[in-house]
């Protein structure tokens, strides 16, 4: 009973903070900033999600393998976004501007993608 | 939609919709395939792809209006098929009257593994697995003789990626060791050759992405991925061979051991390992060969 409403509550704030992250990258102004929006709500709200499913399913062998997704999502998020964010500092993204590179570059444009990548 | 970079994540995300609507109807194998395949290679192929020619399309001054009267049209006649189709879970439909429950039946006496897929795949329909087992083997040659084996181009060092050393080094050590979880345990869960070959594939690409390819191709040199591919195949059609030289029909596995299912069960095993070494290194071989290619044009 007690565990079936600590789950609820854990998915429910799971959900809210995937809902954070959706608005901040609909609604933010810049790369950057919709990229941080996304990355941080997402992370804990996986942890959050799926801890509500591992109270959900009790005591077994999937609470293990629930528990190495935890652990690889906490290690993966924020890694994905450290590499998206290095590889978007490495083209012509930058913080201080709010405006994505014109598509008119094309060639440079390309060519700082293939040093990246 | 010109940006093409857009368009392939646009592919990987409908992939990856595609995935979770076939587990959403309980098809296990098929939605795991369709992520790593269609979500998670595709992808990674096609960007290789697109790093050789330029990120966004030319502009084109024909008229889309053909174009258009022809989708409208394919798409209008492929909605009126669909009304024919019996509606989903109808026990009656005919996918549901044929072989199907016949194969549901003699599984567990028969077969005795309790993944009906991996039995239907690698047992009941063996010669369909092995003609798709050569497709994906001709798929990697044919690759291989357009674009050559390509070589790696050299990888400049850079000082900031230190994070993603550290995170990556354990994590292709995990993905390795799940894909052969999945090769081995396809016979009791979701999973099986096509699967594991596919993630063991990219955890070499994850590899090669982050530590440079000239470091890949030092751990697995590109000259032995055609041969890896032929001995998948081979190892496949010679358990059929070895059945058959033990006079009993080709890819008829009772023959290899004692009792029929312990026979059934080696050659299940065998015949996955097969599937997998072809489609880990088809797959290893096409990154290969796209990725290296760059070095090789601008000699």
């Amino acid at each position: 009973m007690l565990i079936g409403l600590l789950s609820d509550l854990c998915l429910l704030f799971g959900g809210l903070l995937c809902l954070t992250g959706g608005v901040g990258l609909l609604r933010l102004p810049s790369f950057f900033v919709r990229l941080h929006a996304a990355s941080v709500t997402e992370t804990l709200a996986t942890v959050f999600l799926i801890a509500g499913v591992m109270l959900d399913t009790g005591w077994a062998l999937d609470t293990a393998k629930l528990l190495l997704l935890i652990v690889i999502m906490f290690v993966a998020n924020p890694s994905i976004t450290h590499a998206l964010c290095r590889t978007a500092a490495h083209g012509k993204y930058r913080p201080e501007s709010n405006h994505e590179p014109q598509a008119s570059h094309q060639q440079e444009n390309q060519s700082s993608n293939n040093s990246t990548s | 939609m010109r940006d093409l970079f857009a368009v392939i994540m646009l592919f990987g995300i409908f992939s990856f919709i595609a995935a979770l609507l076939f587990l959403d109807m309980d098809a296990v194998d098929v939605a795991f395939t369709e992520a790593a395949v269609g979500a998670g290679v595709t992808t990674v192929l096609m960007l290789s792809a697109l790093r050789l020619t330029q990120r966004y399309e030319n502009v084109s001054h024909r008229h889309a209006g053909m174009a258009l009267v022809v989708v409208t049209l394919t798409g209008a006649a492929l909605i009126y098929g669909t009304l024919d189709f019996p509606s989903l879970g109808d026990p009656n439909a005919p996918v549901h009257e044929h072989v199907a429950p016949e194969y549901l039946q003699q599984t567990p006496e028969k077969i005795g593994v309790p993944n009906v897929v991996t039995a239907v795949l690698a047992s009941f329909r063996g010669y369909d697995t092995l003609g798709e087992t050569v497709v994906i083997f001709s798929a990697g040659i044919v690759v291989m003789l357009l674009l050559g084996l390509g070589r790696a181009e050299d990888f400049e060092q850079q000082e900031d990626i230190l994070i993603l050393w550290v995170v990556v080094k354990p994590m292709v050590a995990l993905i390795l060791v799940f894909a052969l979880y999945v090769q081995f345990h396809g016979d009791f869960g979701a999973g099986g050759g096509f699967q594991a070959g596919v993630i063991f594939a990219s955890g070499f690409i994850l590899y090669s992405l982050v530590y440079g390819e000239n470091h890949t191709r030092k751990v697995l040199p590109a000259r032995w991925l055609p041969r890896l591919a032929a001995l998948g195949v081979l190892l496949y059609a010679g358990t059929g061979m070895f059945s058959f030289f033990k006079g009993q029909v080709f890819l008829d596995y009772n023959a290899l051991a004692d009792s029929p299912v312990s026979g059934q069960h080696l050659g299940i095993l065998l015949v996955e390992a097969g599937v997998g070494l072809t489609v880990f290194s088809t797959v290893l071989l096409i990154f290969y060969a796209f990725s290296g290619r760059r070095a090789v044009v601008h000699e």
